[in-house]
């Protein structure tokens, strides 16, 4: 007889850290796979899992290895039809050397596998600079809490409801009449005086038969009828409830016209990215719209957003009242957690800019729970508008915005790892909300 | 025979099983096992897992116990990908050669599937590796999985100790040469220092009975000796470090001048598993063979007996001619010969030699034809036989017939394969050794020794690849292999070809030449 053991309920993720090692080992590689799918994806499937392949490269396990292209070999192989010896064979086309080329081994190389969301979002947070504590909470999946809802009959012993248990069992022992400790007490005292008693009264031993019949009768009810029945146990009952959300529409607003490369687009892309990983944490459905402008603005999908190019001046209020519009269209404040993210290289028409200013002001900021506006810039220029606040017509105008609206926010980004401050408010005011 | 044996109750009924069916069904087809064919086994631990689990297994190379290292997650992440994509199933079993031996079952498997997988792996790879000779010598059943468990903690120390990239760093390099870290021969036992002594004064005693005083006027060669002392040194300094020496890892983890201690100990570990699974490479078709016939064997008698139903049956024959399927060369499945059907087909041959010997086979096996002992022969080759020397010995002319086995000659710059031998009269032998030569492992590693070292000059560390059939190295692994034995040797290493046959030098590589 054999031992038999059953290793079905061991850990399974056995080769986890050998996962993690295959993975850090060919992480500059895995970047870049992240990136340009995030880069050419859509912005809502940036936290999937995302399957990747991996060029044989960098992976490989190099030892002595015969060379294919050398040397005379003898192979024998089953299954010979016509040949007789002497027959000569024509070799299989150099690149289709399957078949007949014996000795083949499976190659590895270029092979695709999935990463876990979990993986997906620590490459592409890589070169962000998030704090710890932000990288945590984008992470975290919805969270469910748990809440009273009422009683059940069936849970774990650490859930029972006294009070309600011990009303129940109340309830019972009144209605099938369960004797009372103090009936009880009072026959036994009569029963003690009667024997003490030294009269003779002629019914005395009739009197105490009956009274030990009674007490006979109370105790086997009161045996019989428990004291907490399994039928009277209350449960509390906990259902697990999704954190209470709402909805929300997040609106990307980008200038498109010519002065916006593939790097400016590629930042803007990242910027929004980060911004829906956030909103699609906090609200169980996110809405996206993009508006895209030159000197006029449409909505458009987000492929032609990204990828088509357009040319003409630069108008952006034209891009703000065309997002008016649709709230008031499709999005009633009421209903809506309304987000805007504005992307730009700051080009805009002199005058427009005071017009885009009131616009803010009286209509959009207020229907809007925040706006962030990002100036996309050159890595020279960086150098000096860092620190100043001079800059582009639009730039000033908006500075005046954040002046009066703590929930409007602004930068200039010259790379990715400045994106990240624009919403250092938003993740901030995070635990504060939860407080309350 | 067994037709006539009582018939017994079914084993099991339906697909579901339960740990006490799994153990009546192994008493009773041990029992049928041991009088059937006389097996003699390790006891046997069954350990039930569940696929992902299997797949765990797969990466670190079937071992239960296994240090951690990228190249098993990348395994790991390419086995999974194939599962997944339907393109490769999961083996239904995986067996350990330890004591007790480990046999792990698939809790997917129906109850025929375990009775099978029980049959095959519980006793036929069990007693193959209780018998062989290969795994007598070379492997220690019992201690495995204890260095396992110890290699495990000390890499994970290590790592801890030294940061995860300097251990990478030897890992990868090790297993780099884990081909070349085996001793493929027998190491003479060490002289006990009392006979060391013995032979020396032997020597001495013989010096002075030969001396004669007249070879003193001699007069000696004026440059010649000056080369004899250089040769001489050499010799000598071979003969210090056991030189020529085939296995890279041992002599760079005795030798090398750079590595730390823990370093050391790494190669050793990647070195004990490389020779552990020594064996188990050079008797592949035997130990599957083995185990096929064995399960055949007991299924059928099983059957016979009335103890297995026979939907069961026909789910084992199912997934018996599913693992002994070999198609021909030219068929778009073909992959190679597959062991498990070249194995089970010489044994099945073997036992047909022995009890309906025909004419041919009389000639062919005089000592085995009619000799009606099959089970002795069978048990005498498990034991004593490895691939090459089974498939030179048993491989009988009427099996190369059924299998219309031929010989593809292939030289590399010729533009067709010339077809040298078929199955004729004149083919057999030639079809047969160039089988039995496939299977050689002697033949089949790439053949490099170091050769020779000079410790107290340029530490100038030479290997020496004996090419045999003009057959090279592939450049560019190559080059990143010797950057390894660089990095483990940590001073110049050069590679050097030798044609086997003629002697003259092919080619010749320098780490110094390879960028590191």
């Amino acid at each position: 007889m054999p031992i038999f053991i059953d290793r079905r309920l061991n850990p399974k993720d056995k080769s986890l850290g050998n996962r993690q090692r295959f993975l850090r080992r060919v992480r500059a590689e895995l970047k870049r796979a992240i990136q340009e799918q995030i880069r050419s994806g859509r912005i809502a499937d940036a936290d999937r899992e995302h399957a990747v392949s991996l060029p044989a490269s960098g992976t490989s396990e190099p030892h002595f290895r015969e060379a294919k292209d050398s040397g005379r070999r003898e192979h024998v192989l089953p299954g010979n039809r016509h040949f007789i010896a002497g027959d000569r064979v024509p070799k299989p086309g150099e690149a289709a050397g399957t078949g007949t080329s014996p000795g083949m081994e499976d190659s590895e190389d270029d092979f695709r596998f999935v990463l876990s969301r979990e993986e997906v979002l620590d490459l592409f947070f890589e070169d962000l600079e998030l704090p710890d504590m932000v990288k945590l909470t984008l992470k975290e999946i919805l969270a469910y809490k748990p809440r009273r809802a009422g009683y059940s009959v069936s849970g774990s012993p650490t859930n029972i409801s006294v009070a309600r248990t011990m009303r129940n069992s109340h309830g019972r022992r009144i209605a099938l009449g369960r004797p009372k400790r103090e009936e009880i007490e009072a026959i036994l005292r009569e029963l003690a005086r009667l024997e003490a008693d030294e009269g003779k009264a002629p019914d005395k031993a009739l009197r105490i038969g009956a009274l030990r019949a009674e007490l006979d009768r109370l105790e086997r009810r009161r045996r019989i009828i428990a004291f907490v029945d399994p039928v009277d146990i209350r449960f509390n009952r906990f259902e697990t409830l999704p954190q209470p959300n709402a909805n929300a529409v997040m609106f990307c607003l980008m200038d498109v016209s010519g002065s916006m490369g593939e790097r400016e687009k590629d930042l803007a892309k990242r910027f929004f990215v980060l911004l829906h990983l956030f909103l699609k944490r906090r609200y169980e459905r996110t809405d996206l719209v993009f508006i895209r402008h030159t000197h006029t603005a449409q909505e458009v999908d987000e492929e032609t957003f990204f990828h088509s190019p357009q040319s003409g001046g630069t108008v952006v209020s034209t891009a703000l009242e065309e997002m008016k519009r649709i709230v008031a269209r499709r999005y009633p404040s009421r209903e809506w957690n309304i987000y805007a993210a504005q992307a730009s290289d700051g080009d805009n028409l002199a005058a427009d800019s005071e017009h885009c200013l009131k616009l803010l002001r009286s209509d959009i900021m207020p229907l809007c729970q925040y706006f962030a506006y990002v100036e996309i810039i050159d890595e020279r220029e960086s150098e000096i508008f860092g620190a100043t606040d001079n800059g582009t017509s639009l730039w000033r105008a908006y500075r005046e915005v954040k002046q009066s609206w703590p929930n409007f926010d602004m930068t200039r980004i010259a790379k990715a790892a400045d994106i990240y401050p624009v919403f250092r408010q938003l993740f901030a005011r995070q635990p504060a909300q939860r407080r309350g | 025979m067994s037709r006539h044996a009582p018939a017994g109750p079914l084993l099991f009924s339906g697909s579901d099983w339960n740990f006490q069916t799994l153990s009546h069904a192994y008493d009773v087809i041990e029992a049928v096992a041991k009088e059937e064919l006389g097996l003699d086994i390790y006891p046997v631990q069954m350990e039930v897992i569940s696929s992902e689990q299997m797949l765990d297994a797969y990466s670190s190379i079937g071992m239960p116990l296994m240090y951690r290292h990228w190249s098993f997650g990348k395994h790991f992440l390419h086995q999974e990908l194939l599962y997944r994509k339907g393109g490769r199933g999961l083996a239904y079993e995986l067996v350990i050669n330890s004591d007790p031996c480990i046999v792990y079952l698939m809790e997917e498997n129906t109850m025929a599937l375990q009775a099978l997988v029980t049959a095959h792996a519980a006793l036929g790879h069990n007693h193959f590796f209780k018998n062989n000779y290969l795994f007598r010598q070379w492997t220690d059943a019992d201690t495995i999985l204890g260095y396992l468990d110890f290699a495990k903690g000390f890499i994970a120390r290590c790592e801890e100790r030294h940061g995860l990239a300097a251990v990478e760093a030897i890992l990868d390099a090790a297993h780099a040469l884990m081909e070349q870290g085996v001793f493929r021969y027998r190491r003479p036992p060490k002289l006990s220092s009392g006979r060391q002594r013995d032979e020396l004064r032997e020597r001495l005693d013989y010096e002075e009975r030969s001396y004669n005083d007249l070879w003193r006027t001699l007069p000696r060669p004026a440059d010649g000796s000056k080369a004899d002392e250089i040769e001489q040194a050499v010799a000598e300094r071979k003969k210090a470090l056991n030189l020529p020496e085939e296995n890279l890892l041992y002599f760079l983890e005795k030798n090398s001048l750079i590595l730390e201690p823990w370093q050391r100990e790494i190669l050793r570990i990647v070195r004990v598993i490389a020779q552990y699974f020594y064996p188990q490479r050079q008797t592949q078709v035997m130990n599957e063979g083995c185990a096929t016939f064995v399960h055949y064997t007991v299924m059928n008698a099983l059957f016979d007996r009335g103890r297995i139903g026979e939907g069961a049956m026909l789910e084992i024959l199912r997934n018996h001619s599913n693992v002994v399927f070999q198609p021909g060369f030219d068929d778009p499945r073909y992959s190679g010969i597959n062991p498990y059907a070249l194995g089970l087909d010489m044994m099945l041959d073997i036992r047909r030699i022995a009890t309906e010997p025909t004419a041919e086979d009389r000639d062919w096996f005089p000592d085995m034809a009619g000799a009606g002992d099959w089970r002795g022969i069978l048990l005498d080759a498990w034991a004593n036989h490895r691939d090459e020397s089974f498939i030179r010995q048993y491989l009988s002319p009427a099996l190369i017939r059924k299998w219309r086995m031929f010989l593809l000659s292939d030289t590399a710059n010729e533009r067709s394969y010339g077809v040298a031998s078929i199955h004729n009269e004149r083919g057999y032998e030639r079809i047969r050794s160039g089988l039995a030569r496939r299977y050689d492992i002697g033949a089949s590693p790439v053949d490099i020794q170091v050769v020779d070292v000079d410790l107290l000059g340029q530490r100038h560390l030479r290997l020496q690849h004996k090419v045999n059939d003009g057959i090279l190295l592939e450049g560019g692994s190559c080059d990143a292999t010797l950057r390894h034995i660089q990095m483990l040797w940590g001073y110049e290493v050069s590679l050097e070809g030798v044609d086997a046959r003629s002697g003259a030098t092919l080619y010749e590589r320098s780490s110094r030449d390879v960028a590191c």
